[in-house]
């Protein structure tokens, strides 16, 4: 087994392993942990896939961001006394037989198509990633940032406490 | 040799994953993880492509797109959530019946 096998195998078990404690933990913050170590997971397949800026933006954005985030609603909608934090399952017989539907399907899918092989060494890509959003993806660069700031201003506005009106 | 298959089929469990979690988790702030992990699922696909099979770097940055929209998502999402739990004292999605006539 070569040096890059092992490495992905190591990642991907460690994405896929917790990822199955983030659905199927009863605890609400067994979760919000668990997604931190997929966070991780998924920014080491980044790496070894060659995309290390999106790797940084992966642990920037989400462990950084997203999950302080998460772990913010887990604290402010369970009352902090009440440390039975449970999270309920419905419907687990159903949603299984979708969920695995879904997995053999897609996973067929992937087998099955002749992909083309049209593989880029790994080099370092920060650069002409920032070329490329100034040049040819200006528009869509422009219109995240709008969309980022009105989701923001949105979400504060939301939150806010409505005086009695 | 790792190819480009094995992330697709990575990326499939890790959206089945999310989609189980979707549909059987009762609390919104869980819904809103398991939709973390379906995005992701999705962005690992966008550069397992970019690096095997296009020849250059637009999977990468359509990824960096994602994870701004997910940003935002969560932002409002949990806006959302906490004023619905302000309403009902509750985080349950199946509570939230209110605009039902």
């Amino acid at each position: 087994m070569s040096g890059e096998a092992l490495v992905f195998w190591i990642f991907a078990g460690l994405t896929l392993g917790s990822a199955f404690v983030v659905v199927l933990s009863r605890t609400l913050i067994y979760s919000a942990f668990a997604l931190l170590v997929t966070f991780f997971g998924v920014a080491g397949l980044y790496v070894l896939l060659g995309a290390d800026f999106l790797a940084a933006t992966q642990l920037l954005v989400y462990v950084g961001g997203i999950l302080v985030l998460l772990l913010f609603g887990v604290m402010l909608t369970h009352r902090i006394y009440d440390l039975d934090l449970r999270s309920e399952t419905t419907q687990l017989g159903s949603g299984l037989i979708v969920a695995a539907g879904l997995f053999v399907v897609l996973t067929a899918v992937a087998l099955k198509t002749e992909w083309p092989g049209l593989a880029r060494m790994p080099a370092p890509t920060t650069a002409a990633i920032g070329r490329l959003f100034l040049r040819e993806y200006l528009l869509p660069f422009e219109a995240a940032s709008v969309l980022l700031l009105v989701a923001l201003m949105g979400a504060a506005m939301i939150v806010r406490r409505r005086r009695s009106a | 040799m790792i190819g480009l298959q094995h992330y697709l089929v990575l990326s499939a469990g890790l959206f089945a994953l999310g989609m189980l979690g979707l549909l059987t988790r009762r609390n919104a702030v869980n819904v809103l993880m398991s939709i973390e992990l379906i995005l992701n699922s999705a962005n690992v696909n966008l550069v397992a492509f970019s690096r095997y099979a296009s020849g250059n770097l637009s999977g990468q940055l359509f990824a960096v797109f994602v994870i701004v929209v997910a940003a935002a998502e969560v932002a409002v999402a949990l806006a959302i959530v906490l004023t619905l739990y302000r309403l009902r004292r509750t985080p349950n999605l199946d509570d939230a019946s209110i605009l039902k006539g």
